[in-house]
């Protein structure tokens, strides 16, 4: 994983900044002294690094504490005894096996789809000429500024006509239109994928879906990964339209329980805390495995937005 | 999906592929060739149609249908008990929400909310991505550290931050007593409660917006620092005449990002909300006008109303789109660069 993802990395860089990178670095730190890091950078960076997990730390102390000690000042600063037992009351309170298997259910078909879907799709606005690429780029670049937020009302209104309420595709559907995955594919694709090999493929007679299936997924897979782990993250952390179409009790995704969890009537704060918990845990095992590719997918879908 | 058909014929060896000996070819052999090469001219024609219609087939289905019917339905009366009973109202839904003083209110809080969540945010990410430049150890640690808040759900986050500006029992509270700030009622007033749903989405959102300045920083030619150096430009003047402009497209851009975020906040004044309602507090102090669709919508259920709010709103982005694009060819003229 982490071999597959330096290289396209490497890739891009050598594209955008051709040669003269790695000795131009070396340089500035002699020249302008740029790039050292002074004590002080730690402390900022390490100020900010606790501001970024102390909430999620806090979380943990507090679902392991009751609701009496979170009624208290000061605040509990360290773990109590009763964190497995919130967190199995809250696992059965906000319905949270079902909601991990149908989350996992909806991410996962989501993310493969759109991969898949981006993957074919970036590669035709990347390498294949066609009559209004241009133009039909524009318009999926011109769809990441439509936030879909705006469309709920005739989707709900589909939703209810189609008798899809508290059902995963009501959920699922929506979600597989991608426009950034389009976008982030073709930008990877048109420098990881040299045009010599695909007309190598082209003369050796392979049709355009041989050459898909043969020359552009082996060749994007370090990208698919990444988008696949970003689509994941995203759906996985959807709120407003699954919020709308499903359920606590019916077929809740984690953040629908989550939320029901919260807007319910439970009055135990610290049980909320171990949904909220248990709800964002599975994306930081990711994380923590993955962080490292999921930060490098980050920063390259940026460079060319 | 529908094309994966076609890989089932490929041409055979040599079929069209120039350069290959023909030799003395008979009729039939003729036909074949005729065939395969028609084959390939089919394939190299509309396959490249195949590879993107999946996702234009989506998208109209669940992206530009919804929106155009959203107008639609905007024109008409209808209940979220009965939603495809639609009855035409004109202008109605319109003019109804523009007499109502919440929805002005809702417009009103989601700009401050905005400004307050946005600014900040955008700074801070741009010294973050400052700092994170340095040449580091253990950097790719920080980096995953402050994506962190980025995995945390919406209504994860939200819920713990309640907890945490509680106004009896909250952290926030209790670091402010040392500073002799007497209890801050983060949930009910108005400018407090705004500052601290603004939190949450700043939390959530600095260290992504810093791995994106981060990128394009590491994206700048080193020799425009070095000529600066040479100069006699020292560390601030190269970050304001060398980062900065070459900066400028990314920092529009993530302008735009968040803009088209801020507008769109839900999830946050929902679950900060302490009565559980849909109005933002008691008084609606921070209600937005995304909460402001949900509560007409849902909690009101007037779905066509709605559907007024929901195309105000994009009415407003498109207006805020085109100040931007405005914005950002002025300043691609005058700086004379072309980057991204």
């Amino acid at each position: 994983m982490t071999r597959t993802l330096t290289k396209p990395e490497d890739a891009r860089r050598g594209d955008a900044v051709p040669r003269p990178r790695r000795v131009g670095r070396s340089k500035a730190s002699r020249a302008g002294g740029q790039l050292h890091a002074g004590p002080l950078t730690y402390v900022v960076l390490v100020l900010f690094a606790v501001g970024s997990l102390f909430p999620l730390v806090w979380s943990a102390i507090a679902a392991s504490r009751d609701n009496n000690r979170l009624a208290q000042t000061p605040p509990p600063f360290w773990f109590g005894a009763n964190l497995f037992h919130n967190l199995k009351i809250a696992w059965s309170d906000a319905n949270l096996g079902e909601a991990f298997f149908n989350t996992t259910v909806v991410a996962g078909i989501s993310a493969v789809t759109i991969v898949f879907l981006s993957t074919i799709a970036g590669f035709a606005f990347a390498k294949l000429r066609f009559r209004g690429r241009g133009a039909l780029m524009l318009i999926v670049i011109g769809t990441m500024m439509v936030p879909p937020q705006l469309s709920v009302i005739p989707l709900y209104m589909m939703v209810a006509k189609l008798d899809w309420s508290d059902q995963l595709q009501a959920v699922i559907l929506p979600s597989l239109v991608s426009a950034f995955g389009v976008f982030f594919m073709r930008q990877y694709l048109i420098q990881a994928l040299p045009d010599e090999i695909i007309e190598a493929a082209r003369v050796d007679g392979a049709s355009s879906w041989r050459v898909v299936w043969h020359v552009v997924f082996p060749a994007a897979r370090p990208a698919m990964a990444v988008l696949g782990m970003l689509m994941f993250v995203q759906t996985w952390n959807d709120f407003l339209w699954p919020f709308l179409v499903l359920t606590q009790n019916g077929n809740p995704t984690v953040q629908v329980a989550v939320a029901g969890l919260g807007r319910g009537y439970t009055p135990d704060q610290s049980l909320i805390m171990a949904g909220a918990l248990l709800g964002t845990l599975p994306l930081l095992l990711v994380f923590a495995i993955f962080g490292k590719q999921i930060v490098g997918g980050i920063m390259q879908g940026a460079v060319k937005g | 999906m529908s094309t994966r058909h076609e890989s089932a014929a490929p041409p055979a060896k040599g079929g069209a592929a120039p350069g290959r000996s023909p030799g003395t070819p008979t009729e039939a052999e003729l036909r074949r060739r005729a065939r395969l090469s028609r084959r390939w001219r089919r394939d190299m024609r509309f396959s490249p149609y195949a590879f993107v219609s999946p996702f234009f087939l989506l998208f109209l289905a669940f992206g530009l249908f919804p929106l155009l019917y959203t107008a639609w339905a905007s024109l008409h009366t209808v209940e979220l008990t009965a939603p495809t009973d639609m009855e035409w109202a004109g202008l109605r839904n319109y003019t109804r929400i523009f007499d109502d003083d919440f929805f002005w209110n809702a417009a009103k809080n989601t700009l401050t909310i905005g400004i307050i969540s946005t600014v900040p945010q955008l700074l801070m990410a741009m010294g973050l991505a400052h700092v994170l430049n340095y040449k580091l150890r253990g950097s790719t640690f920080y980096r995953v550290v402050l994506l962190a808040p980025y995995a945390t759900s919406i209504a994860a986050a939200s819920l713990v931050f309640v907890l945490l500006f509680g106004r009896d029992y909250g952290m926030i509270n209790w670091v402010l007593h040392f500073a002799g700030i007497d209890a801050v009622d983060w949930q009910n007033d108005k400018w407090p409660s705004q500052l601290a749903v603004s939190s949450i989405v700043i939390w959530r959102w600095t260290g992504y917006n810093a791995l994106i300045y981060l990128a394009a920083m590491q994206a700048i030619p080193q020799d425009l620092y070095e000529s600066a150096a040479l100069d006699g430009a020292g560390r601030w003047q190269q970050f304001f005449h060398v980062t900065l402009p070459s900066l400028r497209p990314t920092i529009l851009f993530t302008c735009v990002v968040s803009t088209i975020g801020a507008s769109q906040l839900f999830g946050e004044p929902l679950l900060f909300d302490a009565n559980k309602g849909a109005s933002g507090g008691g008084e609606h102090q921070f209600q937005t006008l995304g909460l402001y669709l949900y509560e007409q919508g849902w909690v009101n259920q007037h779905l066509g109303r709605a559907s007024a709010i929901a195309w105000t709103m994009f009415l407003i982005l498109i207006v805020i789109g085109i100040v931007n694009y405005v914005i950002s060819r002025r300043l691609r003229a005058s700086s004379g660069e072309n980057r991204s």
